[in-house]
């Protein structure tokens, strides 16, 4: 499904503050299951996600995408090189593919749930019955139905959880990437999001956690685990 | 609906319950905005209402009036030059004009007093002006005493109160009669006030004028086209006034501008990052802050617009009535017919809503150009 090759990312080229964030990891994530990066702090699992999930670019090395069909012509025959497309290009293809879930949730404050849910499709165009009716059966499916209402401020931090977890799956999308995904919680609503979790993997989805939350890496649901440090992938099971 | 109608039908939708979250900050902003905006279409629909009254009670006017000037000042012309100036080519009409002023002692107001050349009132009647009438507290069939030339009281009695519409030009107008005219004044016989001249062909009159002034060194002629420029003079909103308010207008606009401009909040800052986080691109983002900007300065233009018509229209614009006309003792209180001029809404219009549209997607162009990666490190 995605397919590291050498890739590296160096922060400040050039000045004094140089920093090489990632070196030179190659990677095979397969499609389905859940995969888990830990590693001390500062290792790099946020970087590597960036990158993976379109959000940056990797200053060395080739990262292919299988099984998307960009909505552009490409010449990559097995897989889409990702590693040098324009940004325009990077995010049709970050919308379409990725979902992120975020350490702080990133949520928007002021507004309410349903229209945070809904908000990454906005600019698809998609007809906003449709649109809202595909948001209700994700708040159904995240036992958020009583909240579709709601402001956001009203909500606990579990709700929010799964309201970004919503809005991360509203474009359904084949990978979903979480960074820190239970930091915020306490263990009970840890274990319910990897339960949350191994659901979406068990429907086909291709799962990517950072964390250094045993919760998370010692979940009989985690696949696989592969551990940072430096930059550098240290050990993979 | 097509997709790309849908993605702006979702972004407006956004746009708009953006704007409601921040509602403190956006509705004292809308509240300047539309008063600046009310100021300055107030100001240009007086004006433009003002000369359109002016260009109108001009248009029966007479081409060219002849005054008799004896030192430098204003003095009755004998109707005898009537005669000559009647010879003279393309003149087609001259006819001898009898006003003057009659200052009311007792109500210490000035009024204007006059013989229309077509069906004077009968002796002994006379039409005034709504504001005579108010001044007075008259009605239609009342009597008016005025002191007489020879010291006697006149008695006439009110024939008729000119409507309010004319009350610009007409609001401290008496009609008279001839005779009762000369019972008041008694001018010399043969005078009259000044001499009205008709001129059939428009391009004439600068010719006619010329010759009157060669033949007659001691008149004036004015002709129309004079009176219009100091009418547009008196009116025009590069005057005095006009520029001190429109000036201090767009100061403010331009204050309220820049700090949009420079205000980008760390909270709008970190929305953009999100939404570059979740998928938005670039001109997703311009898009959403352009419907911010267009929202908010189409209320501001559409709602400042339409109370500076109220004011101009239906209340007379009374917040600069007195400012703007102060030259008679009896203040007209008129209702200006309404007209709207396209092209200075229209400059009026881009004056308001593009700069402010800019001012709003600049900054937020700046910020959605960082790459989308912060938002995981906010
Ligand atoms: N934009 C940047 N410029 C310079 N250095 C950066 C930048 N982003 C990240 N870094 C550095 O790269 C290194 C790896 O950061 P990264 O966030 O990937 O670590 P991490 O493994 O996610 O750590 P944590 O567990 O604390 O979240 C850090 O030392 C960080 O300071
Ligand atoms: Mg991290």
């Amino acid at each position: 499904m995605i397919t590291l090759s050498d890739v590296s990312k160096c922060f400040n080229r050039g000045l004094p503050s140089q920093f090489t964030a990632v070196d030179q990891v190659s990677l095979r994530i397969d499609a389905g299951g859940i995969t888990v990066l830990k590693g001390p702090s500062g290792s790099g699992k946020t970087t590597l996600l960036s990158l993976i999930g379109c959000m940056a670019r990797p200053t060395s090395g080739r990262i292919l995408l299988e099984g998307v069909s960009p909505p552009f012509p490409c010449p990559g025959e097995n897989g889409l090189d990702i590693s040098s497309l324009p940004e325009r290009f990077l995010t049709e293809i970050r919308r379409r593919t990725f979902g992120f879930i975020f350490q702080q949730f990133n949520l928007i404050k002021g507004i309410g749930v349903l229209e945070n849910i809904m908000l990454p499709a906005y600019p698809l165009g998609e007809p906003h019955a449709k649109l809202r009716a595909r948001a209700i059966v994700l708040l159904e499916r995240l036992r958020l139905e009583r909240h579709a209402g709601s402001r956001l401020d009203w909500l606990s931090g579990g709700e929010l959880q799964r309201v970004a977890i919503a809005r991360a799956l509203i474009n359904d999308p084949a990978v979903i990437i979480a960074d820190e995904p239970t930091a915020h919680l306490d263990s009970r609503l840890s274990l319910e999001f990897m339960e949350i979790l191994s659901g979406l993997a068990g429907s086909g989805r291709t799962v990517l956690i950072a964390s250094h939350d045993p919760i998370v890496y010692d979940a009989p649901s985690a696949a696989r685990v592969i551990e940072m440090r430096d930059g550098r992938i240290t050990a993979a099971q | 609906m097509q997709p790309s109608l849908e993605r702006h039908a979702h972004l407006i939708d956004f746009a708009i319950s953006s704007l409601l979250r921040r509602k403190g900050k956006n509705l004292s902003l809308l509240a300047v905005y539309v008063l600046i905006v009310f100021v300055i279409a107030s100001l240009i629909l007086f004006v433009q209402a003002l000369r359109r009254e002016a260009s109108l009670v001009l248009t029966g006017a007479p081409e060219i009036v002849v005054q008799r000037m004896v030192a430098g000042r204003h003095d009755l012309i004998p109707v005898s030059y009537g005669a000559d100036i009647v010879s003279i080519r393309g003149v087609s009409e001259v006819v001898p004009r009898f006003w003057g002023y009659y200052y009311d002692p007792v109500f210490g107001a000035n009024y204007t007093l006059m013989v229309p050349d077509q069906s004077p009132p009968a002796e002994g009647t006379i039409v005034i002006g709504p504001g005579v009438a108010r001044n007075q507290r008259v009605k239609s069939g009342d009597l008016l005493t005025f002191r007489g030339a020879s010291l006697q009281p006149l008695l006439l009695t009110v024939g008729q109160i000119l409507p309010q519409q004319s009350e610009l030009v007409a609001t401290d107008l008496i009609t008279l009669s001839a005779a009762d005219f000369q019972a008041m004044f008694r001018l010399p016989p043969g005078t009259a006030t000044d001499l009205a001249v008709k001129v059939a062909n428009p391009r004439e009159v600068a010719t006619v004028a010329a010759k009157i002034a060669e033949r007659f060194p001691d008149t004036r002629p004015i002709t129309r086209s004079e009176i219009l420029a100091t009418y547009d003079a008196l009116f025009d909103w590069r005057s005095g006034m006009m520029v001190v308010i429109l000036g201090t207008a767009v100061l403010c606009f331009i204050i309220c501008a820049w700090d949009k401009a420079t205000g980008l909040s760390a909270e709008e800052r970190r929305e953009i990052g999100i939404l570059k986080s979740i998928g938005w691109e670039t001109t997703d983002v311009l898009l959403l802050k352009f419907w911010e900007g267009t929202v908010i300065s189409l209320t501001a233009f559409l709602a400042g617009l339409s109370l500076a018509y109220a004011h101009v229209f239906f209340f007379s614009a009374g917040l600069f009535q007195h400012a703007l006309k102060g030259w008679a003792v009896i203040y007209p209180d008129f209702r200006l017919t309404p007209s709207l001029d396209p092209y200075q809404l229209g400059i009026l219009f881009f004056l308001s809503v593009v700069p402010f549209v800019a001012a709003t997607i600049v900054p937020s162009w700046l910020a959605a150009t960082t790459d989308p990666d912060s938002a995981m490190r906010s």
